[in-house]
């Protein structure tokens, strides 16, 4: 059943598709009424309600709220263990969930300066897809 | 809207069932449940589920479940809520009885977890998160609860180990459970040093996943006394929301959704925290025990741990926690928890909780779904 199920989910092309925009360049939401900032997209604004949002792209630039490192993975993430994920405060407002990468786990504090990094996400097996989308890692000094 | 009592409780052991299946488990708990309430039929069956799709490739659940129980022809539907399933059915029992619509009906909460590879049933538990944006970023369940605790410590300058007397109270209780999956009482040296699963959260933190179900029968509460001598009343039922993700709440330590549904409960009841006898919270990790206290009006923000640490959740203490074992110690099948929750209140309410008796005449349930995105709160009181 695992075996079939994983060669269902890698079919699901269109999925990663469509979140190319947020995955890739980090384009969330700019709610034209009461100005927050939004990530990921939304229709409506959750502070206002106002349906009247605009594409807005973050700089990529924030710090560590909280992380923690994962030793038991989930399916598709295997390879990465032991690896470090955070909640990330863009400088523009909003919290993101993303995993850190280049980075000494030891090291790792909240408060930290981090920036936003394309890399691989998951693999669905040999033949599957591959995903791509931000990571985080510390601010490169100079 | 009329008043409405559980007539009928019934429950399976938590553990791994290899020989028992998904059906054979919820038709056991229904039979236990059924013989218990003196009935052999019911108007509707609503069943707590939240992953018998994905790890036993089985939906259309609750008509396969009725069918087996030999319920055929009955209403029955499927109740999805993640970790909160459970809750979430007896809410809907509750609604179908309270609103006049229906006089008998059966709730079950049933998970089968065990057929598959860990990794497979982590991958399935991340699914209680934003798939898009935090599962699909490599996130575990466990991961999402972990970001909490850590920032838990960070602001309020506690440590790992003063969370420790969450699970060995629940492991304390649990032994003399004959129901529970753990028979094994922990100590602090044992929390202190397990095996880390996604840090700060270790082993000890964590509750287990496992196989079981429960099920509770309702009525109104005016015919109530026909079926049973002790019934136990619903003197509130409430239901709040947050936000999917923790990324997108203003204070991620706060579960504003638990606070919600806890104060809609208050008042439905008419009752303030300091009522309340016995609190079957949802501690899926020891962190989730401290901001269920807080968020419920038990402690102020931050100091959820130190009730822990004093004692004050313990049988004797003010206000008892995982009185049976918890998520913690009885186990977590996830979308059977919110009834096996439910069941033990009765089971105290009705002063038939054995050694793990609390004299108590008021008991509240908090069932969860996510990282505190869904949260049903029941309020029980015992037979007069």
């Amino acid at each position: 059943m695992a075996r079939k199920k994983r060669k269902v989910k890698s079919m699901s092309l269109a999925r990663h598709w469509r979140l190319q925009d947020e995955r890739y360049k980090l384009i969330g939401r700019e709610c034209a009424a009461c100005g927050k900032k939004l990530f990921p997209t939304r229709d409506i604004c959750p502070h206002c309600g106002s349906r009247d949002l605009k594409p807005y792209r973050f700089a990529g630039r924030g710090e560590i709220y909280s992380y923690s490192t994962i030793y038991q993975p989930p399916a598709g993430y295997e390879g990465f263990v032991p690896y470090t994920v955070a909640l990330i405060r863009l400088d523009e407002g909003p919290l993101i969930t993303a995993q850190l990468t280049d980075v000494d786990r030891e090291g790792v504090e909240i408060g930290q300066r981090v920036e936003m990094v394309t890399r691989r996400l998951r693999e669905y097996g040999p033949e599957g897809l591959i995903v791509y989308g931000y990571k985080f890692r510390p601010v490169l000094k100079g | 809207m009329r008043g409405v009592s559980i007539i009928g409780i019934g429950q399976t052991e938590v553990r791994e069932h290899w020989e028992r299946s998904l059906r054979e488990l919820a038709v056991a708990s229904i039979t236990a449940a059924l013989d218990d309430a003196g009935v052999d039929r019911a108007d509707a069956l609503y069943v707590g589920n939240m992953l018998s799709g994905e790890l036993t490739g089985q939906e259309h659940l609750a008509t396969l479940i009725a069918d087996f129980a030999g319920l055929q022809g009955i209403e029955a539907l499927k109740v999805e809520a993640a970790c909160g399933s459970g809750g979430a059915a007896v809410r809907i029992g509750y609604l179908a009885v309270a609103s006049g619509l229906h006089d008998l009906v059966i709730v079950t909460g049933v998970e089968k977890m065990t057929d598959c590879e860990s990794d497979l049933v982590t991958e399935a538990l991340a699914m209680a998160g934003d798939g898009d944006y935090e599962a699909m970023q490599g996130l575990s369940f466990v991961a999402l609860n972990a970001l909490l605790m850590r920032r838990y410590m960070h602001e309020y300058g506690v440590s790992h180990e003063d969370f420790a007397g969450f699970s060995i109270n629940a492991h304390r209780n649990a032994v003399r459970n004959p129901y529970a999956m753990f028979h094994r009482p922990i100590t602090w040296e044992e929390f202190r040093s397990a095996r880390m699963i996604s840090d700060p959260i270790n082993l000890l933190d964590s509750s287990p996943v496992g196989d079981g179900a429960a099920t509770v029968v309702l009525c109104p509460e005016e015919k109530a006394k026909k079926f049973c001598p002790t019934p136990v009343t619903i003197i509130a039922s409430a239901t709040a929301t947050d936000t999917i993700a923790l990324h997108d709440r203003d204070d991620p330590l706060f579960l504003q959704a638990a606070h919600e549904s806890a104060q809609k409960a208050y008042l439905q009841a008419g009752v303030s925290p300091e009522d309340i006898e016995i609190f079957e919270l949802h501690d899926a990790f020891t962190i989730m025990a401290a901001l269920s206290l807080e968020a419920c009006g038990f402690a102020d923000k931050g100091r959820g741990v130190e009730l822990a640490k004093d004692g004050e959740i313990s049988l004797e203490g003010k206000i008892p926690i995982s009185t049976m074992g918890g998520l913690k110690g009885r186990g977590h099948p996830v979308g059977a928890t919110g009834v096996y929750q439910i069941v033990e209140l009765v089971q105290q309410l009705r002063g038939k909780a054995g050694a793990n008796q609390v004299e108590s005449h008021l008991g509240m349930a908090q069932s969860i779904g996510g990282t505190g995105a869904t949260a049903i709160t029941h309020i029980l009181q015992g037979p007069n």
